[in-house]
Protein backbone atom coordinates (compact mmCIF):
# COMPACT_ATOMS: atom_id res chain seq x y z
CA UNK A 1 0.00 0.00 0.00
CA UNK A 2 2.16 3.26 -1.26
CA UNK A 3 0.51 5.96 -1.34
CA UNK A 4 1.40 9.20 -3.21
CA UNK A 5 -0.88 12.48 -3.15
CA UNK A 6 -1.77 15.87 -2.19
CA UNK A 7 -2.03 17.09 1.63
CA UNK A 8 -5.11 18.72 2.75
CA UNK A 9 -4.57 20.31 6.47
CA UNK A 10 -7.27 20.32 8.61
CA UNK A 11 -7.13 21.13 12.93
CA UNK A 12 -7.64 19.29 15.81
CA UNK A 13 -11.26 17.94 17.03
CA UNK A 14 -12.35 17.44 13.56
CA UNK A 15 -15.58 15.84 14.67
CA UNK A 16 -17.54 13.32 12.30
CA UNK A 17 -20.37 15.63 11.88
CA UNK A 18 -17.53 18.14 10.38
CA UNK A 19 -16.74 15.05 7.83
CA UNK A 20 -20.15 14.75 6.81
CA UNK A 21 -23.13 16.45 8.52
CA UNK A 22 -25.59 14.19 10.46
CA UNK A 23 -28.67 16.17 9.00
CA UNK A 24 -27.53 15.25 5.17
CA UNK A 25 -28.13 11.21 6.31
CA UNK A 26 -32.13 11.97 5.95
CA UNK A 27 -31.69 11.90 2.03
CA UNK A 28 -29.39 9.43 1.56
CA UNK A 29 -26.19 6.86 2.91
CA UNK A 30 -24.52 6.94 -0.95
CA UNK A 31 -21.50 8.02 0.04
CA UNK A 32 -21.19 8.95 -4.12
CA UNK A 33 -23.87 11.52 -3.06
CA UNK A 34 -22.87 12.64 -0.02
CA UNK A 35 -19.47 13.36 -0.95
CA UNK A 36 -21.05 17.18 -2.30
CA UNK A 37 -21.34 18.01 1.08
CA UNK A 38 -18.19 16.75 2.81
CA UNK A 39 -16.57 19.43 5.24
CA UNK A 40 -19.14 21.71 4.49
CA UNK A 41 -19.83 23.08 8.00
CA UNK A 42 -15.83 24.09 7.82
CA UNK A 43 -14.14 24.12 4.67
CA UNK A 44 -17.22 24.88 1.90
CA UNK A 45 -14.92 25.13 -0.74
CA UNK A 46 -13.34 21.20 0.17
CA UNK A 47 -15.97 19.34 -1.98
CA UNK A 48 -15.39 21.42 -4.94
CA UNK A 49 -11.38 21.31 -4.52
CA UNK A 50 -10.40 17.74 -3.32
CA UNK A 51 -8.76 15.65 -6.19
CA UNK A 52 -8.87 12.10 -6.34
CA UNK A 53 -5.57 10.79 -4.50
CA UNK A 54 -5.57 13.58 -1.72
CA UNK A 55 -4.19 12.96 2.21
CA UNK A 56 -6.17 14.47 4.79
CA UNK A 57 -3.14 15.35 7.46
CA UNK A 58 -5.06 16.64 10.70
CA UNK A 59 -4.23 17.54 14.34
CA UNK A 60 -5.26 15.77 17.08
CA UNK A 61 -8.57 13.53 17.77
CA UNK A 62 -9.94 13.16 13.97
CA UNK A 63 -13.29 11.48 13.59
CA UNK A 64 -14.22 12.71 17.32
CA UNK A 65 -17.90 12.74 17.82
CA UNK A 66 -20.37 10.15 16.49
CA UNK A 67 -19.69 6.76 15.29
CA UNK A 68 -21.11 7.23 12.04
CA UNK A 69 -19.37 4.61 9.74
CA UNK A 70 -20.44 7.23 6.99
CA UNK A 71 -17.81 9.34 7.71
CA UNK A 72 -15.51 7.05 6.84
CA UNK A 73 -17.24 6.06 3.17
CA UNK A 74 -17.78 9.59 2.56
CA UNK A 75 -14.00 10.59 2.78
CA UNK A 76 -12.64 7.88 0.22
CA UNK A 77 -15.84 8.46 -2.16
CA UNK A 78 -14.45 12.16 -2.63
CA UNK A 79 -11.17 10.43 -3.47
CA UNK A 80 -9.14 10.91 -0.10
CA UNK A 81 -6.87 7.62 0.14
CA UNK A 82 -5.10 8.25 3.48
CA UNK A 83 -5.52 10.45 6.43
CA UNK A 84 -2.52 11.38 8.54
CA UNK A 85 -3.67 12.69 12.02
CA UNK A 86 -1.68 13.49 15.43
CA UNK A 87 -4.24 10.98 17.14
CA UNK A 88 -7.60 9.29 15.98
CA UNK A 89 -11.06 9.07 17.95
CA UNK A 90 -10.84 5.31 18.23
CA UNK A 91 -14.04 4.68 16.51
CA UNK A 92 -13.41 6.69 13.64
CA UNK A 93 -9.72 4.68 13.62
CA UNK A 94 -11.80 1.58 13.45
CA UNK A 95 -14.32 2.46 11.19
CA UNK A 96 -11.29 3.30 8.73
CA UNK A 97 -9.69 0.01 8.96
CA UNK A 98 -12.70 -1.37 8.37
CA UNK A 99 -13.36 0.14 5.10
CA UNK A 100 -9.73 -0.12 3.65
CA UNK A 101 -8.95 3.78 4.41
CA UNK A 102 -5.19 3.90 5.46
CA UNK A 103 -4.77 5.97 8.74
CA UNK A 104 -1.61 6.41 9.95
CA UNK A 105 -1.17 8.62 13.58
CA UNK A 106 1.79 10.70 13.16
CA UNK A 107 3.27 14.04 13.93
CA UNK A 108 1.83 15.78 11.52
CA UNK A 109 2.84 19.34 12.24
CA UNK A 110 5.14 20.03 9.49
CA UNK A 111 2.75 19.09 6.80
CA UNK A 112 1.62 22.46 4.97
CA UNK A 113 -1.39 22.81 2.70
CA UNK A 114 -0.46 21.49 -0.63
CA UNK A 115 2.45 19.21 -0.04
CA UNK A 116 3.15 16.31 -1.64
CA UNK A 117 3.34 13.20 0.58
CA UNK A 118 4.02 9.57 0.31
CA UNK A 119 3.05 7.31 2.69
CA UNK A 120 4.68 3.56 2.59
CA UNK A 121 4.00 0.59 4.51
CA UNK A 122 6.93 -0.82 5.89
CA UNK A 123 5.75 -3.89 8.28
CA UNK A 124 3.07 -2.58 10.99
CA UNK A 125 3.96 0.76 10.41
CA UNK A 126 3.79 3.64 7.86
CA UNK A 127 6.64 5.69 6.80
CA UNK A 128 5.58 9.37 5.55
CA UNK A 129 7.45 11.51 3.43
CA UNK A 130 7.08 15.08 2.68
CA UNK A 131 8.55 15.09 -0.67
CA UNK A 132 9.66 18.51 -1.21
CA UNK A 133 11.11 19.11 1.77
CA UNK A 134 12.89 15.74 2.31
CA UNK A 135 11.07 15.71 5.72
CA UNK A 136 10.44 11.71 6.87
CA UNK A 137 7.90 10.87 9.60
CA UNK A 138 7.11 7.42 11.19
CA UNK A 139 3.93 6.23 11.94
CA UNK A 140 2.64 4.80 15.50
CA UNK A 141 3.03 0.80 14.40
CA UNK A 142 -0.88 -1.16 13.69
CA UNK A 143 -2.03 -3.64 16.34
CA UNK A 144 -1.27 -6.77 13.97
CA UNK A 145 -5.05 -8.19 13.74
CA UNK A 146 -5.73 -3.91 12.54
CA UNK A 147 -3.28 -4.58 10.06
CA UNK A 148 -4.43 -7.68 8.17
CA UNK A 149 -7.80 -6.20 8.04
CA UNK A 150 -6.50 -3.18 6.27
CA UNK A 151 -4.29 -5.72 3.94
CA UNK A 152 -7.38 -7.35 3.19
CA UNK A 153 -9.53 -4.23 2.67
CA UNK A 154 -11.62 -3.87 5.16
CA UNK A 155 -13.88 -5.82 7.42
CA UNK A 156 -16.11 -7.23 4.69
CA UNK A 157 -13.52 -9.09 2.77
CA UNK A 158 -11.91 -10.25 5.90
CA UNK A 159 -14.49 -11.77 7.15
CA UNK A 160 -15.18 -13.25 3.92
CA UNK A 161 -11.88 -14.84 3.07
CA UNK A 162 -11.51 -15.78 6.57
CA UNK A 163 -15.21 -17.65 7.35
CA UNK A 164 -15.19 -15.41 10.69
CA UNK A 165 -12.37 -14.12 13.68
CA UNK A 166 -11.10 -17.59 14.12
CA UNK A 167 -8.17 -17.57 17.08
CA UNK A 168 -6.11 -14.72 14.53
CA UNK A 169 -4.84 -13.12 17.96
CA UNK B 1 -2.05 -13.37 40.52
CA UNK B 2 -3.11 -9.93 39.00
CA UNK B 3 -6.82 -9.33 39.18
CA UNK B 4 -7.52 -6.51 37.26
CA UNK B 5 -9.82 -3.21 36.13
CA UNK B 6 -13.47 -4.01 35.48
CA UNK B 7 -12.82 -3.72 31.83
CA UNK B 8 -9.94 -6.24 32.06
CA UNK B 9 -11.83 -8.96 34.30
CA UNK B 10 -15.02 -8.28 31.80
CA UNK B 11 -12.92 -8.73 28.61
CA UNK B 12 -11.14 -11.27 30.06
CA UNK B 13 -14.12 -13.09 30.70
CA UNK B 14 -15.78 -12.90 27.22
CA UNK B 15 -12.37 -14.07 25.30
CA UNK B 16 -11.98 -17.15 27.73
CA UNK B 17 -8.51 -15.98 28.92
CA UNK B 18 -6.46 -14.00 31.03
CA UNK B 19 -6.05 -10.67 29.41
CA UNK B 20 -4.78 -7.19 30.10
CA UNK B 21 -4.19 -3.41 28.98
CA UNK B 22 -3.08 -3.13 25.31
CA UNK B 23 -3.57 -7.25 24.57
CA UNK B 24 -6.09 -7.88 21.94
CA UNK B 25 -8.87 -9.83 22.36
CA UNK B 26 -11.22 -11.56 20.44
CA UNK B 27 -14.62 -11.58 23.34
CA UNK B 28 -18.00 -12.91 22.68
CA UNK B 29 -20.95 -9.91 22.73
CA UNK B 30 -23.85 -10.49 25.24
CA UNK B 31 -26.10 -7.91 23.63
CA UNK B 32 -25.75 -6.32 19.52
CA UNK B 33 -27.54 -3.30 19.70
CA UNK B 34 -28.31 -1.21 15.87
CA UNK B 35 -29.84 1.87 15.24
CA UNK B 36 -31.59 3.35 11.91
CA UNK B 37 -28.64 5.59 12.03
CA UNK B 38 -26.45 2.66 11.74
CA UNK B 39 -28.86 -0.22 10.96
CA UNK B 40 -28.66 0.26 7.12
CA UNK B 41 -25.44 0.08 6.35
CA UNK B 42 -24.78 -2.72 8.50
CA UNK B 43 -27.30 -4.74 6.74
CA UNK B 44 -25.63 -4.30 3.75
CA UNK B 45 -22.11 -5.12 5.11
CA UNK B 46 -23.71 -8.48 7.22
CA UNK B 47 -24.91 -9.37 3.46
CA UNK B 48 -22.04 -8.69 1.59
CA UNK B 49 -20.27 -10.63 3.86
CA UNK B 50 -22.37 -13.36 3.00
CA UNK B 51 -24.50 -13.66 6.09
CA UNK B 52 -27.86 -15.86 6.27
CA UNK B 53 -28.44 -15.82 10.02
CA UNK B 54 -27.60 -13.80 13.05
CA UNK B 55 -25.23 -15.94 15.68
CA UNK B 56 -28.38 -15.12 18.63
CA UNK B 57 -31.43 -13.70 17.38
CA UNK B 58 -32.62 -13.31 21.07
CA UNK B 59 -29.25 -10.81 21.82
CA UNK B 60 -29.59 -8.65 18.90
CA UNK B 61 -32.06 -5.82 18.36
CA UNK B 62 -32.45 -2.47 16.63
CA UNK B 63 -34.05 0.49 17.81
CA UNK B 64 -35.59 3.41 15.35
CA UNK B 65 -34.37 6.73 17.46
CA UNK B 66 -32.83 8.71 14.72
CA UNK B 67 -35.37 9.50 12.23
CA UNK B 68 -38.26 9.38 15.10
CA UNK B 69 -40.54 10.24 13.14
CA UNK B 70 -39.35 9.55 9.44
CA UNK B 71 -39.22 12.80 8.10
CA UNK B 72 -38.62 11.79 4.23
CA UNK B 73 -39.02 8.73 2.24
CA UNK B 74 -35.29 8.03 2.48
CA UNK B 75 -35.46 7.62 6.19
CA UNK B 76 -38.80 5.77 5.61
CA UNK B 77 -37.12 3.39 3.35
CA UNK B 78 -34.42 3.16 6.34
CA UNK B 79 -36.78 1.54 8.54
CA UNK B 80 -38.59 -0.21 6.24
CA UNK B 81 -35.40 -2.33 5.60
CA UNK B 82 -34.54 -2.71 9.12
CA UNK B 83 -38.01 -4.02 10.08
CA UNK B 84 -37.78 -6.19 6.87
CA UNK B 85 -34.37 -7.67 7.94
CA UNK B 86 -35.14 -7.91 11.48
CA UNK B 87 -38.47 -10.37 10.46
CA UNK B 88 -36.56 -12.25 7.97
CA UNK B 89 -33.68 -13.35 10.93
CA UNK B 90 -35.61 -12.81 14.11
CA UNK B 91 -34.19 -9.99 15.44
CA UNK B 92 -35.93 -7.35 17.90
CA UNK B 93 -36.97 -4.34 16.40
CA UNK B 94 -38.26 -1.23 18.80
CA UNK B 95 -40.21 1.10 16.52
CA UNK B 96 -40.43 4.87 16.04
CA UNK B 97 -41.23 5.66 19.74
CA UNK B 98 -40.31 3.36 21.73
CA UNK B 99 -36.90 5.25 22.58
CA UNK B 100 -33.27 5.84 22.42
CA UNK B 101 -31.63 2.71 21.72
CA UNK B 102 -29.13 2.76 25.27
CA UNK B 103 -32.50 4.28 27.00
CA UNK B 104 -34.28 1.50 26.34
CA UNK B 105 -31.33 -1.56 27.19
CA UNK B 106 -31.33 0.11 30.72
CA UNK B 107 -34.90 0.09 31.07
CA UNK B 108 -35.81 -3.15 29.87
CA UNK B 109 -32.90 -5.39 31.43
CA UNK B 110 -31.38 -5.65 28.38
CA UNK B 111 -28.21 -5.16 29.64
CA UNK B 112 -26.88 -5.99 33.01
CA UNK B 113 -23.70 -5.95 35.08
CA UNK B 114 -20.33 -7.75 33.61
CA UNK B 115 -22.59 -7.99 30.16
CA UNK B 116 -20.35 -7.18 27.01
CA UNK B 117 -22.31 -4.81 25.07
CA UNK B 118 -21.75 -3.43 21.14
CA UNK B 119 -23.77 -0.42 19.76
CA UNK B 120 -23.31 1.13 16.84
CA UNK B 121 -23.56 4.30 18.54
CA UNK B 122 -21.03 6.27 20.27
CA UNK B 123 -23.28 6.71 23.15
CA UNK B 124 -23.60 2.63 23.95
CA UNK B 125 -21.29 3.73 26.77
CA UNK B 126 -24.09 5.31 28.90
CA UNK B 127 -24.99 1.44 30.02
CA UNK B 128 -21.49 1.50 31.56
CA UNK B 129 -23.71 2.86 34.37
CA UNK B 130 -24.88 -0.32 35.45
CA UNK B 131 -21.19 -2.16 35.57
CA UNK B 132 -21.16 -3.66 31.75
CA UNK B 133 -18.15 -3.12 28.95
CA UNK B 134 -20.45 -1.16 26.35
CA UNK B 135 -18.59 0.25 23.76
CA UNK B 136 -19.97 2.49 20.79
CA UNK B 137 -18.49 0.74 17.39
CA UNK B 138 -19.62 1.22 13.49
CA UNK B 139 -21.39 -0.28 11.05
CA UNK B 140 -19.06 -2.82 10.03
CA UNK B 141 -18.43 -4.37 13.54
CA UNK B 142 -22.15 -4.26 14.09
CA UNK B 143 -22.38 -6.66 11.40
CA UNK B 144 -19.54 -8.75 12.46
CA UNK B 145 -21.13 -9.20 15.61
CA UNK B 146 -24.40 -9.95 14.22
CA UNK B 147 -23.02 -12.46 11.95
CA UNK B 148 -20.11 -13.87 14.61
CA UNK B 149 -21.61 -12.64 18.16
CA UNK B 150 -18.37 -11.47 18.59
CA UNK B 151 -15.92 -8.03 18.58
CA UNK B 152 -12.43 -8.04 18.41
CA UNK B 153 -11.05 -5.19 20.63
CA UNK B 154 -7.91 -3.72 22.03
CA UNK B 155 -8.05 -3.97 26.05
CA UNK B 156 -7.85 -0.51 26.94
CA UNK B 157 -5.96 1.21 30.16
CA UNK B 158 -8.53 2.62 32.57
CA UNK B 159 -8.44 6.19 34.08
CA UNK B 160 -10.06 5.59 37.26
CA UNK B 161 -12.21 8.82 38.53
CA UNK B 162 -12.74 8.89 42.45
CA UNK B 163 -15.68 11.55 42.93
CA UNK B 164 -15.82 12.47 46.74
CA UNK B 165 -18.49 14.40 48.46
CA UNK B 166 -22.22 15.82 48.20
CA UNK B 167 -22.87 18.29 45.57
CA UNK B 168 -23.99 21.81 46.15
CA UNK B 169 -27.66 22.62 45.87
CA UNK B 170 -28.57 23.93 42.37
CA UNK B 171 -25.52 21.01 41.22
CA UNK B 172 -26.16 18.16 39.24
CA UNK B 173 -24.88 14.75 37.49
CA UNK B 174 -24.34 17.25 34.08
CA UNK B 175 -22.39 19.74 35.86
CA UNK B 176 -20.06 17.13 37.38
CA UNK B 177 -19.89 15.72 33.69
CA UNK B 178 -19.44 18.81 31.97
CA UNK B 179 -16.56 19.79 34.40
CA UNK B 180 -14.47 16.95 33.99
CA UNK B 181 -15.14 16.79 30.08
CA UNK B 182 -13.13 20.00 30.41
CA UNK B 183 -10.86 19.46 32.90
CA UNK B 184 -9.88 16.26 30.67
CA UNK B 185 -10.63 17.80 27.33
CA UNK B 186 -12.28 15.81 24.15
CA UNK B 187 -8.99 13.31 23.78
CA UNK B 188 -7.60 12.68 27.59
CA UNK B 189 -9.86 9.42 26.99
CA UNK B 190 -8.98 8.06 23.90
CA UNK B 191 -8.37 4.34 23.45
CA UNK B 192 -8.84 4.45 27.32
CA UNK B 193 -11.70 3.35 29.74
CA UNK B 194 -12.72 5.05 32.22
CA UNK B 195 -14.47 3.63 35.88
CA UNK B 196 -16.06 5.66 38.54
CA UNK B 197 -14.97 4.82 41.94
CA UNK B 198 -15.10 7.55 46.13
CA UNK B 199 -17.73 7.78 48.41
CA UNK B 200 -20.00 10.08 45.98
CA UNK B 201 -20.72 6.59 44.78
CA UNK B 202 -23.71 6.43 48.12
CA UNK B 203 -25.29 9.73 46.82
CA UNK B 204 -25.57 9.19 42.74
CA UNK B 205 -28.69 7.05 41.59
CA UNK B 206 -28.55 5.35 38.62
CA UNK B 207 -30.04 8.69 37.04
CA UNK B 208 -26.93 10.53 37.82
CA UNK B 209 -24.04 7.36 36.21
CA UNK B 210 -26.42 7.70 33.28
CA UNK B 211 -25.34 10.74 32.43
CA UNK B 212 -21.49 10.17 33.95
CA UNK B 213 -21.31 7.64 31.55
CA UNK B 214 -22.67 8.94 28.78
CA UNK B 215 -20.76 12.14 28.71
CA UNK B 216 -17.14 10.51 29.17
CA UNK B 217 -17.49 9.53 25.46
CA UNK B 218 -17.10 13.16 24.85
CA UNK B 219 -13.33 12.79 26.00
CA UNK B 220 -12.91 9.91 24.04
CA UNK B 221 -13.65 6.97 26.36
CA UNK B 222 -13.89 3.55 24.87
CA UNK B 223 -15.99 2.35 27.91
CA UNK B 224 -17.83 4.26 31.51
CA UNK B 225 -17.82 2.37 33.91
CA UNK B 226 -19.71 1.94 37.44
CA UNK B 227 -19.16 -0.46 40.00
CA UNK B 228 -21.71 -2.73 40.53
CA UNK B 229 -23.29 -1.38 44.62
CA UNK B 230 -26.49 -1.65 46.37
CA UNK B 231 -27.70 1.59 44.35
CA UNK B 232 -27.66 -0.98 41.22
CA UNK B 233 -28.86 -3.39 43.17
CA UNK B 234 -32.01 -1.86 44.34
CA UNK B 235 -32.91 -0.85 40.34
CA UNK B 236 -32.50 -4.10 39.12
CA UNK B 237 -34.82 -5.44 42.02
CA UNK B 238 -37.20 -2.77 41.33
CA UNK B 239 -37.02 -3.84 37.54
CA UNK B 240 -37.22 -7.50 38.34
CA UNK B 241 -33.47 -7.96 36.38
CA UNK B 242 -31.40 -10.22 37.77
CA UNK B 243 -28.45 -9.12 38.79
CA UNK B 244 -26.51 -10.47 36.11
CA UNK B 245 -22.59 -11.05 36.72
CA UNK B 246 -20.89 -8.14 38.45
CA UNK B 247 -17.53 -7.60 38.13
CA UNK B 248 -15.36 -4.95 40.76
CA UNK B 249 -12.33 -3.89 40.26
CA UNK B 250 -9.29 -6.02 42.03
CA UNK B 251 -7.22 -4.38 44.97
CA UNK B 252 -4.40 -4.81 42.70
CA UNK B 253 -5.72 -3.31 39.62
CA UNK B 254 -3.54 -0.64 37.19
CA UNK B 255 -4.45 2.44 36.36
CA UNK B 256 -2.78 4.86 33.73
CA UNK B 257 -4.08 7.84 35.97
CA UNK B 258 -5.89 8.52 38.76
CA UNK B 259 -8.19 11.67 38.89
CA UNK B 260 -9.91 13.00 42.16
CA UNK B 261 -13.25 15.42 41.79
CA UNK B 262 -14.94 16.62 45.13
CA UNK B 263 -18.33 17.39 44.44
CA UNK B 264 -18.51 20.36 46.76
CA UNK B 265 -16.14 22.06 44.24
CA UNK B 266 -18.46 22.21 41.49
CA UNK B 267 -20.53 24.91 40.41
CA UNK B 268 -22.95 25.04 37.62
CA UNK B 269 -21.76 24.52 34.40
CA UNK B 270 -21.59 24.71 30.83
CA UNK B 271 -20.25 23.90 27.39
CA UNK B 272 -19.85 26.82 24.84
CA UNK B 273 -20.10 26.66 21.54
CA UNK B 274 -17.92 24.35 19.33
CA UNK B 275 -17.19 21.66 21.58
CA UNK B 276 -18.33 19.84 24.38
CA UNK B 277 -14.94 20.27 26.33
CA UNK B 278 -15.16 24.36 25.91
CA UNK B 279 -16.09 24.12 29.48
CA UNK B 280 -16.85 27.44 31.73
CA UNK B 281 -18.54 28.10 34.78
CA UNK B 282 -22.31 29.00 34.14
CA UNK B 283 -22.11 32.08 35.46
CA UNK B 284 -19.91 33.32 33.04
CA UNK B 285 -21.85 33.05 30.22
CA UNK B 286 -25.18 34.67 32.49
CA UNK B 287 -27.08 36.97 30.16
CA UNK B 288 -26.27 35.53 26.64
CA UNK B 289 -29.67 35.65 24.89
CA UNK B 290 -31.61 32.22 24.37
CA UNK B 291 -34.02 31.71 21.65
CA UNK B 292 -34.06 28.06 22.00
CA UNK B 293 -34.21 25.22 24.94
CA UNK B 294 -34.20 22.01 24.04
CA UNK B 295 -34.97 19.22 26.78
CA UNK B 296 -34.00 15.62 25.82
CA UNK B 297 -31.40 13.03 24.23
CA UNK B 298 -29.77 10.00 26.10
CA UNK B 299 -28.54 12.85 28.16
CA UNK B 300 -30.96 14.82 29.58
CA UNK B 301 -33.99 13.06 28.58
CA UNK B 302 -35.17 11.25 31.92
CA UNK B 303 -38.02 11.82 34.22
CA UNK B 304 -35.52 13.25 36.45
CA UNK B 305 -34.01 15.48 34.04
CA UNK B 306 -37.79 17.32 33.11
CA UNK B 307 -38.55 17.02 37.12
CA UNK B 308 -35.61 19.19 37.71
CA UNK B 309 -36.37 21.59 34.64
CA UNK B 310 -39.67 22.09 35.79
CA UNK B 311 -38.84 22.88 39.21
CA UNK B 312 -36.05 25.54 37.73
CA UNK B 313 -38.52 26.84 35.23
CA UNK B 314 -40.98 27.56 38.02
CA UNK B 315 -38.81 29.05 40.55
CA UNK B 316 -37.67 31.39 37.78
CA UNK B 317 -41.26 32.39 37.20
CA UNK B 318 -43.13 30.01 35.37
CA UNK B 319 -44.32 31.55 31.87
CA UNK B 320 -41.96 30.97 28.93
CA UNK B 321 -40.16 33.69 27.81
CA UNK B 322 -41.19 35.67 24.66
CA UNK B 323 -40.73 34.25 21.41
CA UNK B 324 -38.51 31.61 22.87
CA UNK B 325 -39.40 27.77 21.76
CA UNK B 326 -38.82 25.67 24.02
CA UNK B 327 -38.92 21.76 22.80
CA UNK B 328 -39.36 18.70 24.78
CA UNK B 329 -38.08 15.01 23.54
CA UNK B 330 -38.30 12.21 26.04
CA UNK B 331 -35.74 9.99 25.69
CA UNK B 332 -38.05 6.77 25.57
CA UNK B 333 -41.77 5.75 25.79
CA UNK B 334 -41.30 4.77 29.56
CA UNK B 335 -40.25 8.64 30.30
CA UNK B 336 -42.72 9.66 28.43
CA UNK B 337 -45.78 7.96 30.09
CA UNK B 338 -44.48 8.50 33.45
CA UNK B 339 -44.21 12.49 32.93
CA UNK B 340 -47.71 12.36 31.07
CA UNK B 341 -49.37 10.42 33.72
CA UNK B 342 -47.76 12.73 36.53
CA UNK B 343 -48.60 15.99 35.01
CA UNK B 344 -44.92 17.27 33.87
CA UNK B 345 -45.80 17.09 30.24
CA UNK B 346 -49.55 18.74 30.48
CA UNK B 347 -47.95 21.14 32.66
CA UNK B 348 -45.05 22.09 30.02
CA UNK B 349 -47.56 22.33 27.14
CA UNK B 350 -49.37 24.57 28.76
CA UNK B 351 -46.90 26.61 29.52
CA UNK B 352 -46.46 27.07 25.42
CA UNK B 353 -43.93 24.30 25.35
CA UNK B 354 -43.77 21.86 22.36
CA UNK B 355 -43.32 18.05 22.92
CA UNK B 356 -42.14 15.52 19.90
CA UNK B 357 -42.27 11.99 19.56
CA UNK B 358 -39.00 10.30 21.80
CA UNK B 359 -36.38 9.31 20.30
CA UNK B 360 -32.55 11.36 19.73
CA UNK B 361 -34.83 14.47 18.47
CA UNK B 362 -33.13 17.92 17.85
CA UNK B 363 -29.85 16.68 19.30
CA UNK B 364 -28.12 15.45 15.69
CA UNK B 365 -30.64 17.12 13.20
CA UNK B 366 -32.08 14.01 12.03
CA UNK B 367 -35.42 14.32 13.25
CA UNK B 368 -36.79 17.09 15.65
CA UNK B 369 -36.79 20.83 15.46
CA UNK B 370 -33.70 22.46 13.84
CA UNK B 371 -32.87 25.82 14.56
CA UNK B 372 -32.89 28.97 12.27
CA UNK B 373 -29.97 31.19 11.46
CA UNK B 374 -28.13 32.88 13.99
CA UNK B 375 -30.17 31.20 16.89
CA UNK B 376 -28.56 30.82 20.22
CA UNK B 377 -29.83 26.87 21.68
CA UNK B 378 -29.45 25.56 25.41
CA UNK B 379 -29.26 22.05 25.77
CA UNK B 380 -29.53 19.32 27.34
CA UNK B 381 -27.65 17.16 25.45
CA UNK B 382 -24.07 15.67 25.41
CA UNK B 383 -22.94 17.63 21.68
CA UNK B 384 -22.46 21.08 20.51
CA UNK B 385 -20.51 21.02 17.57
CA UNK B 386 -21.18 23.38 14.91
CA UNK B 387 -24.19 22.74 12.88
CA UNK B 388 -24.88 19.53 14.75
CA UNK B 389 -28.80 20.16 15.30
CA UNK B 390 -28.47 20.56 11.34
CA UNK B 391 -28.02 24.45 11.05
CA UNK B 392 -24.33 25.84 10.66
CA UNK B 393 -24.85 29.15 12.13
CA UNK B 394 -26.62 28.42 15.42
CA UNK B 395 -24.94 28.51 18.35
CA UNK B 396 -25.41 25.39 21.14
CA UNK B 397 -24.61 25.99 24.38
CA UNK B 398 -24.54 22.66 26.70
CA UNK B 399 -25.73 23.13 30.67
CA UNK B 400 -28.08 20.82 33.13
CA UNK B 401 -31.78 20.30 33.03
CA UNK B 402 -32.01 22.97 35.71
CA UNK B 403 -30.41 25.58 33.85
CA UNK B 404 -32.12 24.47 30.87
CA UNK B 405 -35.58 25.40 32.47
CA UNK B 406 -34.22 28.80 34.31
CA UNK B 407 -32.99 29.28 30.86
CA UNK B 408 -36.75 28.99 29.10
CA UNK B 409 -38.34 31.16 31.62
CA UNK B 410 -35.69 34.15 31.78
CA UNK B 411 -35.04 34.20 28.00
CA UNK B 412 -31.43 34.40 28.63
CA UNK B 413 -28.36 31.65 30.21
CA UNK B 414 -29.69 32.29 33.96
CA UNK B 415 -26.10 33.48 36.31
CA UNK B 416 -26.88 30.53 39.28
CA UNK B 417 -29.41 27.97 39.76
Amino acid sequence: MNIDGRARVFADDVNTDYIISSARKRQTIDPMVLRAFVFESIAPDFAATVRQGDVIAAGRNFGCGSAMEIAVTVLQAAGIQAVLARSFSRSFYRNAINNGLLVVECDTTAIREGDRVTVRMSGDSAGVRVVDRQLEISGTPLPAIMLRILECGGLVPFLSANGGFGSIV
Amino acid sequence: MYGGTISEQILSRRCGRQVQADDVAICAVDRVIGTDGSGPMAIDYFEQMGGSQLFDPARVYFSLDHYAPATTPETQAFHARIRTFAARYGATVFDVGDGISHQIAIERGLVRPGDLVVGADSHTVTCGALNCFAVGVGSSDLAAAMLTGQIWLRVPQTIRIVLRGRYRPGVGAKDVGLALVGRLGADAANYRAIEFAGDALDGLDLDDRLVLSNLMVEAGAKAAIFPCDPATAAYLTRRGVDRGSPIAASADARYVEEVTCDLPSIAPQIARPHSPDNVSLLAHCAGVPVHMVFLGTCTGGRVSDFHDAWAAFTRAGGRLAPGLQLVLTPASREVHDVLDADGTLNAFVNAGAIVTETGCGACCGTSGVIPGNGMTVLSTANRNFKARMGRATASIYLASPAACGAAAALGRIPEGL
